[in-house]
């Protein structure tokens, strides 16, 4: 496997401590594609915050989106699964289709596809409710009131936090810890059973123990859904992710938007970045 | 030289600081004073009541009606008491709900310049006199039925109420942190079903201390008791809709002006039955507020 970090013309040692990379997804560009995005430009009011947004995401596979700070990830991200709906002079050009179907069409009901594709936050959020009706909560709402102390505790294993509070379900979840609080979020998220989990700087609010925690929760969670996450971690990147994203801000018209400068598998994108930009990130050059 | 120099400047800057030094004992002083003077009214005007009043208080003045015979009065306000408590009860009954539902419109679903111009209207109804709203509702309702009600004081109290817990409502509305919401959206979860089952209880704690200062004030509204819930016997009624209830500030108000001594010490009395609801409703309020804060922010 040739994983040494070749970079090209660099003659410089690269600045960071040798990556631990995801073992390459056998074939990932064969996998049934989940969402792509087609040309897609996205403005704030005139705005135009994320320009030329190209790039298939594939099923059952982990795909990070990294690069420095106010590059348009999150927004890209929340694009997904339309909360960015509720943000004053949102609007998306070009297509972003979920399994061949335009997200932005006019019929198209966002609750719909938020059952679909639920979303982790950066801080996280409980209910100001019990652990069991943090996660019991939407089922109910959406009908799905058949067997639910079963999918709670389902939910709760595979968010590998069952054992540590299987005995304290009633109990408020605003008492869990940091990271116990981001484990039943996502919980919480996939009791309702969604096709695709975004994750928005999951782990940057916890501590190390519980970034590692949630790190291998997300290995476990790839072969049931479709995960991708934005971090601004680029180690955690290559931990987690098969395929990465790597934004960066263009400036060069005078006006300062997002790009998508290079998308590619993990390994590549980390040990032999096509374009420069990418390889003077991940060496740690800028950013 | 310089030390004479340097000694101007002191001796100059000595005379300009002291005088500043004045100014300034004279402004905080006067602060202080009138800080003093505001509480010194509370507690004077509840003192005197309570003074005024004590007499009167006792098990029968609660649970009693008033007693009118020859020999003179007796008995207590029981018919007031009860009187209020229906009234103000189904002016909170019909306030609670829309005021809640329009501080929902107004922190939820309006844009900026549609809830500037509610909150306008909110401020503008709030600032409307008493006597104002009482004659409109006389209007409305006491001359198309022909008799005074209890219903239509109840209404009247209903409009001084809305705008009290519309504000409160919507300011507790917007402390409910906006990851909450999103996280249910994140669910699927409609907005309404966010509203009803995350934000609105969140701000719960919130919203009774509005409606509990809101029942307080309207329990005291005289002007409203004056025009459209006056004319009444000494027997307990809760039939608002037939005629006049009776209430206890028309009672505080007909009792001190009457020709009976007896009468003005039942006022007194009434007055700090009515005084003591007022503090009691004030103080339970901020007690459930704070404890509502602690819980907001305790994440």
């Amino acid at each position: 496997m040739d994983e040494s970090t070749e970079l090209g013309e660099a003659a410089t040692a690269p600045l960071m401590a040798p990556l631990e990379v995801a073992a390459p997804a056998a074939d990932v560009s064969s996998r049934e594609v989940v969402f792509e995005l087609r040309d897609v430009d996205i403005f704030y009011g005139e705005t135009l915050a994320v320009s030329h947004v190209n790039m298939k995401i594939h099923k059952n596979v982990i795909t990070a989106m990294i690069g420095p700070s106010g590059c348009g990830k999150s927004t890209v991200l929340r694009s997904l699964n339309r909360m960015n709906d509720s943000i004053a002079g949102f609007r998306l050009g070009g297509e972003a289709l979920y399994h061949g179907h335009d997200l932005y069409a006019s019929g198209v009901d966002p609750v719909e596809v938020r059952r679909r594709i639920g979303m982790v936050f950066q801080r996280p959020n409980p209910f100001p409710k019990s652990i069991f009706d943090n996660i019991a909560w939407a089922p109910r709402l959406l009908g799905l009131k058949a067997n639910l102390n079963e999918r709670v505790e389902k939910a709760l294993r595979g968010a590998a936090l069952w054992d540590e509070i299987k005995d304290r379900l009633k109990q408020s979840a605003l008492g869990l810890s940091g990271g116990q609080q981001q484990r039943l979020c996502i919980a919480r998220a996939i009791a309702i059973e969604p096709d695709v989990l975004l994750l928005d700087e999951p782990a940057s609010a916890l501590d190390p123990i519980s970034t590692a925690a949630i790190e291998e929760l997300m290995h476990s969670l790839k072969s049931e859904y479709t995960l991708v996450i934005v971090t601004h971690n680029m180690q955690q990147a290559a931990r987690v992710a098969e395929r990465t994203a790597f934004f960066s801000l263009d400036v060069s018209d005078g006006r300062r938007k997002g790009v998508l400068v290079e998308y590619d598998d993990t390994d590549k994108l980390f040990t032999r970045p096509a374009d420069k930009r990418t390889e003077d990130y991940v060496t740690g050059r800028f950013g | 030289m310089a030390t004479a120099e340097h000694g101007d400047l002191l001796s100059q800057g000595g005379a300009n600081l002291r005088r500043r030094r004045r100014v300034d004992r004279i402004m905080r002083g006067s602060a202080v004073a009138a800080a003093l003077v505001a509480v010194a009214i509370l507690v004077i005007v509840v003192a005197s009541v309570a003074i005024k009043g004590a007499s009167q208080l006792s098990i029968s003045f609660l649970v009693k009606d008033p007693v009118q015979t020859l020999q003179g009065v007796g008995g207590g306000i029981a018919n007031a008491i009860v009187g209020s408590a229906v009234v103000v009860a189904f002016a909170a009954a019909m306030a609670l709900p829309f005021g809640v539902l329009v501080a929902i419109y107004l922190t939820e679903f309006s844009n900026h310049s549609t809830a500037r111009a509610i909150r306008l209207v909110l401020d503008l109804l709030n600032g409307m006199p008493s006597i104002v709203i009482a004659v409109f509702c006389y209007g409305l309702i006491v001359e198309s039925e022909g008799h005074q009600s209890g219903f239509a004081a109840s209404i009247a109290l209903a409009i001084i109420m809305i705008p009290l817990i519309a504000r409160t409502t919507s300011e507790m509305l917007t402390l409910v942190p906006r990851d909450l919401r999103d996280a249910s959206y994140a669910l699927g979860i409609s907005r309404w079903r966010t509203i009803i089952g995350i934000v609105l209880p969140s701000a719960l704690g919130g919203i009774l201390t509005g409606a509990v200062l809101a029942i307080a004030r309207a329990a005291g509204e005289t002007a409203p008791m004056l025009l459209l819930s006056s004319v009444y016997g000494n027997n307990t009624t809760v039939s608002i809709f037939s005629g006049a209830v009776p209430n206890i500030p028309f009672d505080i108000y007909q009792d001190s002006e009457s020709a009976v001594p007896a009468l003005h010490a039942v006022a007194w009395g009434a007055a700090l039955v009515l005084v003591v609801i007022i503090l009691a409703g004030n103080l339970g309020a901020r007690t459930m507020l704070a404890r509502q804060r602690r819980k907001m922010t305790a994440r």
